[in-house]
């Protein structure tokens, strides 16, 4: 009994195992098959994964190849690195431009080269973001930044200064109109990103600027006196002052806040128009105030950028489709006609101005915007900075908090 | 099953399924040893399967470790299977998962914590090199571009240039030379007697071939940038194995590899940004403990860290047995409706539910200071985020706590408090001597493993108020930090992940969580040995 089961046992197994190497067999000639016709891979984030998909596959049909946008909705960055290490890299990737630093170090993007006239088609912040360490990592195809979007039913003109923007807040808070004075999201960690325009204006900066044009991780902004100046003024703003900066608003709340119409400002990027639009506000996009008699309010300036993959399969594609097809001013028009970010392609900007106030006006508030640093360093400003940006507006002093960031900062940097 | 069909045939020692046999034979036996066989074989035959599967990319990648690992895996699954030594039949499956999900994850931490694994150090030496040669890669200045298609000659690749004029040119390693016969049409090459050219899917299908194809000229080599441009280039940086450094050829520039740091250091001390994977031996280790960043503020977090465990494992247990025995009586009416209730919050996902909870905490806009009519910064005060962290956590978790309490109350027989109560012990006496003790003998392990998992909530803690609040004077380390939220942030809140140092800490946390949980379990035994 005991053969007879063991000899039915390995017939059975012997039979499987056959199926097993044809079924093995046929994936590797689709493998192969795959592989002579192309198969570029691009990963994007979930919104422009829709946006992007009917043109790359266009690309693919005009070129002879098999196109495939793969969504991933969390961690790209991250995930990217870990797949390249892995020999799984896409063929491109979209996404931020401040990743720059962080891949290149990882050995996960390729620079890619632009003729002069294609170089000068992008608008000179759009460049300036895509370089690093004087090559260009990316091509740039979107331009996004903060702006004050304003309630124009409660507040109908522009504010000049944050003091003004101020004055109108409370001012529609004694007549009971609104409870907020402005929706500029702080959270009880607080938020670089959010109060950077503020802090520039106030006289604050976070790196010096090296002969090339790079961020200069060793000099570091926030250790410098005027970082204290700064904070001072922002904290006139805060809980103990104003009150027009709360830790209270949270990147939860912030929209929220402004489409329920319990404030007439907030301060935004094109991504909460949506909203905006949907609470049926009617709302007018202007640059973020800065304070009487300081500097500019500089926001900060992300490109999206299309990278290409060290460690991809079908480079000669990828860079094709980087630097020869998403270049192109009726894909930038297209890309934006899907999802309304202002086009890093002067000529595709051009189109779309006459019909979109809105592009522009973000546009025009992040002209003097600093681009966003995409040095790696730049991962150990963010949450000190923000920590201490949350104690200085809960009411702490900033000459001890904030060179308490500055030496987090540099123990991190090194 | 396969034990279940040799028992009928065969004469072998007892066995629980032996009842079954000693009925004597009837017809179902035969009908399950088929099926077992059947069963056994599909089994068997899937293994194969999917160790050939897997057998494939192996060999691809050239993994010969991992494939000696799983033919022996296979070798071990049918010697077993087919020679039936019994205990390992049901041992073998528990074994492989635990070396598969237990031992090798902890294995590789702790491998990884010996290296300087991380961001900007992930890859070998040759990666680095390469990838700090292509970074350098740029025109040469004032060059020509030209307009590319890829064509062959015979088997072999070649480049056709159209320079902006129109001239065509032929390159390949030899060099560039005008190529006069070839027809230009919108600037670009279309047609040359004697080559064929290439589409996109085609060329992109020898995209290795192209990377490496480099036409020598006066100023650099000529590359393609895409399938349609091509441009005169010259690598700016280069490695010199004889000094083991890299050289910046413009500037004569030089960064000499550092092999215990996996990076290229110049003589002012600053790094490439591309580094490789090093053993860095017990430097992790080292850094953890004289780090003034990590070991200043270590034993106020370790104090909370425990506190919290304690406070979240103790006050969970106490919500739930008092919801226990109050449910317990047969006396209450909808007790099945009450449990379902009391259940509820275990059944939601935490994950989603902590975000609520840090919403409802929100010092202007929360509910909880809506309801109460209060104005309390929540999550700006040590005191008040630690309780409101707690609190959280209690909501959380006392439904688990319930449910195990009502299931030790329903093995405590009741003649045992009837019997207490006879000896006229009050309900209070009778639970503190009598039920207490017979559930704690039941409960102690449960508590035990709910106090390491409390050690390391990492969710609780980053979902809500993400350590916070931070004193003024220092954003590294906050009043609500466990341990483990607190080395996340400085293994990962940097200049990049470094893996091999969250290793190092992790092995730290893994040996004071040991260390707790060991003694507890020695006290645990003694208690049993009271009370049995």
């Amino acid at each position: 009994m005991r053969i007879r089961t063991a000899g039915v046992t390995a017939a059975i197994t012997l039979t499987l195992l056959a199926s097993a190497c044809g079924g093995s067999d046929d994936t590797a000639t689709n493998d192969a098959s795959a592989r002579t016709d192309g198969n570029l891979v691009i990963w994007a984030d979930d919104k422009r994964t829709e946006a992007l998909r009917p043109f790359a596959e266009q690309f693919g049909t005009d070129n002879g190849l098999t196109v495939e946008v793969q969504a991933v909705s969390k961690d790209l960055q991250t995930n990217f690195v870990t797949a390249s290490q892995s020999g799984k890299a896409p063929d491109v990737v979209v996404g931020a431009h401040d990743w720059i630093g962080n891949l290149v170090q990882n050995g996960a993007i390729d620079p890619v080269q632009l003729s002069a006239a294609q170089q000068q088609a992008f608008s000179d912040l759009a460049m300036q973001g895509v370089s690093y360490n004087g090559q260009i990592y990316g091509i740039p195809y979107a331009i996004e930044n903060l702006a004050l979007i304003r309630n124009t039913e409660l507040a109908p003109t522009a504010p000049a200064t944050i003091e003004d923007l101020v004055a109108t807040g409370q001012r529609l808070g004694t007549a009971g109109k609104t409870s907020e004075i402005m929706a500029l999201q702080v959270g009880e960690n607080g938020d670089a990103y959010h109060i950077y325009p503020l802090y520039t204006s106030a006289g604050g900066s976070l790196f010096g600027v090296k002969d090339n044009g790079d961020y200069d991780p060793k000099d570091l902004g926030v250790a410098k006196p005027e970082a204290v100046e700064a904070f001072k003024k922002i904290a006139a703003l805060g809980e103990k002052g104003a009150g027009a900066l709360k830790r209270s608003i949270t990147p939860e709340n912030a929209i929220a806040t402004f489409t329920s119409k319990k404030t007439a400002f907030l301060v935004s990027g094109p991504w909460a128009l949506t909203d905006v639009k949907k609470a049926g506000i009617t709302y007018e996009v202007t640059p973020v105030p800065g304070f009487a008699g300081g500097s500019v309010a500089r926001p900060f300036v992300g490109v999206q950028t299309f990278y290409v993959a060290t460690k991809g399969q079908n480079k000669v594609a990828a860079q094709e489709f980087v630097t020869n097809y998403v270049t192109r001013t009726d894909l930038a028009k297209a890309l934006y006609d899907a999802e309304p970010r202002p086009p890093a392609l002067t000529a595709a900007l051009d189109q779309v101005a006459s019909s979109d106030p809105d592009a522009m006006a973000f546009l025009e508030a992040g002209k003097d915007g600093t681009i966003l640093p995409a040095i790696p360093e730049m991962a150990a400003i963010w949450d000190p900075f923000g920590k201490a940006e949350a104690a200085v507006i809960g009411g702490a002093d900033p000459a001890t908090a904030i060179p308490a960031a500055a030496t987090a900062i540099s123990d991190k940097i090194k | 099953m396969g034990k279940r069909d040799t028992g009928a045939v065969e004469t072998r020692p007892p066995r629980p399924h032996r009842a079954s046999a000693s009925r004597g034979p009837d017809p179902s036996d035969r009908s399950l040893t088929t099926g077992g066989l059947i069963a056994k074989t599909l089994m068997l035959g899937l293994v194969t399967a999917f160790a050939i599967w897997a057998a494939f990319p192996l060999i691809d990648a050239g993994s010969w470790g991992w494939l000696a690992g799983e033919i022996v895996v296979v070798v071990v699954v049918f010697v077993v299977y087919l020679r039936r030594p019994l205990p390992m039949k049901y041992l073998l499956p528990g074994t492989l998962l635990l070396l598969a999900f237990q031992v090798a994850p902890v294995l590789y931490t702790m491998s990884t914590a010996f290296t300087n694994f991380g961001d900007g150090h992930r890859g070998d030496k040759r990666e680095a090199i390469v990838s700090i040669q292509t970074s350098s890669v740029t025109q040469v200045e004032g060059s020509t571009e030209y307009t590319l298609s890829v064509a062959t000659r015979g088997d072999a690749l070649v480049f056709l240039l159209a320079d902006p004029d129109g001239a065509a040119y032929l390159a390949d390693r030899d060099g560039v030379r005008a190529l006069p016969a070839a027809t230009v049409d919108g600037g670009r090459v279309t047609a040359a007697p004697g080559y064929t050219l290439l589409n996109l899917g085609q060329v992109n299908a020898r995209s290795q071939e192209i990377g490496d194809l480099r036409v020598p000229t006066d100023g650099g080599v000529i590359i393609a940038s895409g399938a349609t441009r091509a441009f005169e280039a010259k690598a700016n940086r280069g490695y010199d194995a004889g000094c083991d450094c890299i050289i910046e050829i413009d500037t004569g520039r030089r960064w000499t590899a550092d092999n215990h740091i996996g990076s290229f250091v110049d003589a002012a001390g600053e790094r490439l940004p591309q580094g490789w994977r090093v053993n860095v031996g017990l430097d992790n280790f080292q850094a953890v403990l004289t780090d003034p960043d990590i070991s200043r503020p270590f034993l106020r977090t370790l104090v909370w860290n425990l506190g919290f465990a304690l406070a979240s494992t103790f006050g969970t247990f106490a919500i739930g047995l008092l919801c226990a025995l109050a449910l317990h009586s047969d006396r209450v009416r909808g007790r099945k409706l009450y449990r379902a209730l009391l259940v509820l919050p275990y059944a939601m996902p935490s994950f989603a539910m902590l975000l609520v909870w840090r919403d409802m905490f929100n010092a202007d806009f929360g509910l909880i200071n809506r309801l109460l009519s209060m104005h309390v910064d929540w999550f700006g005060q040590p005191w008040t985020a630690r309780a409101a962290a707690i609190a959280v956590q209690l909501w959380l978790g006392y439904p688990y706590m319930f449910l195990v309490a009502t299931g030790a109350l329903q093995a405590i027989p009741r003649e045992m408090t009837e019997a207490s109560a006879v000896d006229g012990a009050s309900p209070w006496q009778s639970f503190r001597r009598v039920t207490l003790p017979l559930l704690l003998v039941a409960l102690s392990p449960l508590l035990i493993s709910s106090f390491a998992y409390n050690f390391n909530n990492f969710n609780a803690v980053y979902l809500t108020t993400e350590g916070g609040p931070f004193p003024a004077d220092n954003p590294s380390v906050g009043a609500t930090d466990l341990l483990i939220t607190y080395t996340y942030r400085l293994a990962f809140g940097g200049a990049g992940a470094q893996y091999g140092f969250a290793a190092a800490v992790s092995i730290y946390i893994f040996t004071i969580v040991a260390v707790i949980s060991a003694v507890s379990f020695r006290r645990t035994r003694k208690q049993e040995e009271v009370y049995s």
